[in-house]
């Protein structure tokens, strides 16, 4: 099986590695190949997570620079900062709801602009899709439903070997039951908005 | 039930290394399980300390890594299989009992996991424990994924019972932070009970004793190298002659590197699982059968040194390199990428680099440095000690947990870090040879872990700093592990006793000692400056829980604040405290009410009182 490699980041409290977990899952049950990886050192002080997740034939569950085949952003600065994972032929899928660093806080580096944040992954990678995932995950009334938004999107591009189907049973099986019914609302709201995001 | 004894054998799942190797051990009847907790070690004993709940298996988080090795020696010195799990500098702490208990040996199983951190992803250093293998003279298993990894425990215990010996089991980062599909096997129902037979001659290693049972080891490790030479672990691949030895989760990357690079008929892959003592026969006889070989292996040359030396005897004079300026590194970790351009230099064939897009017109992206939570306590205690110091010359030496990250900007409280309760000791050397005013920082777990012995010897030797103690009633950075001082009722557990960190400290001799309230910023500062200002050995324990540790327990009871019109916009919260709740916009300072946890430490420093509670109830 052809492998395709994706890489989520995201900052600590995000809900990336529930995000990983609904993928593995639904990779699991489908029996497609996957192997997953996170580093989540200091995650919950507000640092960044990165989990590397593969599917296919390939042995190996890290992604080096240059080699993932979709970056999955939930928050802006961060997809920006993962640029180096990309390739001309990347497709990036990011949230636009931005979570200021310490550092762009206290102003020693200014929080980059978002209109030039998305021209420049535009000019650098093959297709951004890209929309406020955190207003989307507030309709839904769970604003911790931004990962199942952003997971929504990524199985709209087709680009990993995951049907809407396999990927809504994981989202039941996993999310705690006073979330499943928001966590798929959020889902849907992301598929949707990545067919029309510009 | 506990989903790692729920797992049925046969039926594939996915799980995170850590949990693998915690349902080998389970798989293999582990009877006694003891740790220290630390990066990226901790899931294996989370998982042992929900299992022992639901289970006849005894668990315990110990007060050290040595203190951790010295049970499960024990245990298993009684026949019970045991483990004990730590991450990579634990096993320098738990060195000392390591060297003799080989001498010694055991009699039911005893695995020793030590959780080896290349790239320092949370870990101040990034040491190779396989050479404690080779110091102590004690086998070594490296597993490569996280189905080996479950695997391997069964083994390593077989191992270590038939010889009689602890069984060292290293494993990566990557090895244990990766979540991988893993077929469970069957569970054995522990054994826990044991029986201690009296045999001072092979127990107690006084010189004359020692010297019989340092020739006894010598033995065993012969006999260890033949399993070695044997083991379905060291597994060879493909026909070529040109050789690739590798370990752990390089295999995965040469595997892959070599399907890329199309060199498959060409290549003779070696992976070492049983990696010491390494199967000398095997490697000399692979040697012999290759053209040139390439070593992969993160962290130090150990393999390749020792493939080097094995051709030496056999005056092979083929090429073996690893480590090389073109070639691989002793830093940090590797990657697929790299490991492919490594094989493809090495072995001169035709390759092409991924192309990574040209970055250099990025704008300058601001850094993510881990804080501080919102409301944490140590942010408060740091503040009013760096209040209570203004005007001093100080050097403040810190130590390993969440607090460590006080060093960062706008507190910058923090100068000097080695190890587990180095802060205390090496301020006893601050205080004695320089003129400034020398303040220790020290976690409540960390001060159970070793800060105890540099207490007493401040004492003793008469020296003269401040020890801040910051007492917030768990181990925090690895995930909120119970410690001697912790509240075990607020659990729901009982049947532990609790330690006093100030009956401690007062017993060890210091006269001078305050608790202080970090939020209560005044009290506080005033009580700290009375400490800086004593001569001698002064002591401030600095309580409030860990407001992560508080919130998952429920027990969170502040309100959030806000910033109200009164606000001059001197921006002193932000430059002085820098809480994560903070955020501007527009210009203006504002608190986010979703991470706000109403600690009132920015209310309390802010000139204009403009920081007020918020009245009604947001979220
Ligand atoms: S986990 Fe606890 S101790 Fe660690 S930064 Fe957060 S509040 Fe502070
Ligand atoms: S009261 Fe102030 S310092 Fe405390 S958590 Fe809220 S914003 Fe942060």
């Amino acid at each position: 099986m052809k492998t395709t490699r994706l890489i989520i980041v995201a900052v600590g409290g995000q809900g990336n590695l529930l995000a990983s977990k609904v993928i593995g899952e639904a990779a699991l049950q489908s029996g497609v190949p996957v192997g997953m990886s996170e580093i989540h050192g200091m995650a919950q002080r507000g640092g960044v997570v990165e989990s590397a997740i593969v599917f296919g034939d390939a042995q190996s569950n890290i992604i080096a620079d240059g080699e993932a085949d979709v970056v999955v952003g939930f928050e802006p600065l961060e997809t920006l900062r993962a640029l180096n994972k990309c390739n001309a032929d990347t497709i990036v899928i990011t949230s636009l709801a931005p979570l200021s660093p310490s550092t762009a806080i206290t102003g020693t580096c200014p929080y980059p602009e978002l209109k030039k944040l998305k021209a420049i992954i535009r000019a650098k990678t093959a297709k951004l899709i890209a929309f406020d995932a955190a207003a989307l995950a507030a309709q839904t009334g769970n604003v911790l439903a931004v990962n199942m938004v952003l997971l929504g999107a990524l199985i709209q591009t087709g680009t990993i070997p995951l049907t809407v189907d396999n990927v809504k049973t994981a989202i039941t099986t996993i999310s705690k039951q006073a979330f499943a019914a928001s966590n798929l609302e959020a889902f849907e709201l992301g598929f949707d908005a990545a067919k029309t995001s510009d | 039930m506990h989903r790692l004894l729920k797992a049925r054998p046969g039926q594939k799942m996915l799980l995170l290394g850590n949990e693998a190797i915690a349902r080998g051990a389970i798989e293999a009847g582990v009877g006694v399980a003891t740790t220290y907790p630390g990066t990226p070690s901790s899931e294996i004993s989370m998982n042992f300390f929900q299992i022992a709940l639901e289970t006849d298996l005894y668990f315990e988080y110990s007060t050290n890594e040595k203190v951790a090795l010295e049970v499960a020696a024990a245990s298993a010195t009684c026949g019970v299989r045991s483990i004990c799990v730590m991450k990579h500098v634990g096993l320098n702490v738990a060195a000392d009992a390591l060297l003799t208990l080989a001498y010694v040996g055991v009699k039911g199983g005893l695995v020793i996991v030590t959780a080896d951190d290349p790239f320092m992803f949370s870990s101040q250093n990034e040491q190779d424990n396989r050479y404690y293998a080779k110091l102590a003279g004690l086998p070594l298993l490296e597993p490569s994924s996280a189905q080996e990894a479950k695997d391997m425990v069964a083994y390593a215990f077989d191992i270590s019972e038939k010889l009689q010996e602890p069984v060292i089991f290293r494993t990566t980062t990557r090895i244990n932070h990766s979540t991988e599909t893993v077929i469970p096997g069957e569970i054995q129902a522990p054994q826990t009970h044991g029986d201690f037979t009296k045999d001072p001659f092979n127990y107690v290693p006084i010189p004359a004793v020692a010297r019989n049972l340092h020739a006894r080891l010598l033995n065993r490790l012969k006999e260890a190298e033949e399993l070695s030479e044997t083991s379905a672990y060291n597994i060879s691949t493909g026909n070529g002659r040109w050789g690739i030895v590798c370990n752990s989760v390089s295999y995965k990357y040469v595997v892959d590197a070599v399907t890329d690079l199309n060199m498959g008929g060409k290549t003779k892959i070696l992976r070492i699982g049983f990696s010491h003592p390494l199967p000398k026969a095997l490697l000399k006889n692979f040697l012999k059968e290759c053209e040139k070989v390439l070593v992969v292996e993160e962290g130090e040359p150990y393999m390749e040194e020792a493939l080097k030396a094995f051709a030496q005897e056999e005056r092979l004079t083929l090429p073996i390199k690893g480590k090389s300026e073109e070639l691989f590194s002793r830093l940090y970790e590797y990657n697929p990428a790299i490991v492919r351009q490594c094989l493809a230099t090495y072995f001169d064939v035709a390759h092409k680099s991924p192309a990574v897009p040209d970055l250099s017109d990025l704008p300058e992206i601001p850094q993510r440095p881990p804080t501080l939570c919102a409301g944490c306590s140590h942010r408060a205690t740091f503040y009013v000690v760096k209040k209570a110091a203004e005007g001093m010359e100080t050097i403040c030496p810190t130590d390993i947990g969440c607090y460590t990250l006080g060093f960062l900007p706008p507190l910058s409280m923090g100068d000097f870090l080695i190890c587990m309760g180095a802060s205390v000791g090496t301020s006893c050397g601050f205080s004695k040879v320089t003129d400034k005013k020398v303040i220790a920082f020290i976690g409540d777990s960390t001060f159970f872990h070793s800060g105890i012995p540099p207490l007493i010897n401040a004492v003793f030797n008469n020296h003269n700093f401040t020890m801040v103690i910051l007492d917030n009633g768990t181990t925090a950075m690895t995930g909120h592990q119970p410690h001697p001082g912790t509240d075990m009722t607020a659990l729901n557990l009982e049947g532990y006793g609790h330690v006093s960190i100030e009956a401690i400290v007062r017993a060890a001799g210091v006269s001078q000692v305050a608790a202080i309230k970090p939020y209560r910023l005044k009290k506080s500062i005033a009580a700290v400056k009375e400490a800086l200002n004593y001569k001698g050995v002064s002591v401030i324990i600095s309580q409030e829980p860990c407001t992560l540790y508080a919130k998952s327990l429920k027990k969170l009871r502040g309100k959030p604040f806000f910033v109200s019109e009164k606000c001059k916009n001197h921006k002193d919260c932000i430059n002085e405290l820098a809480c994560p709740a903070f955020f501007i916009q527009n210009k203006r300072v504002k608190i986010d009410p979703t991470l706000c946890v109403g600690c009132t430490v920015c209310a309390q420093i802010c000139p204009e009182k403009a920081i007020v509670p918020l009245k009604e109830k947001v979220l």
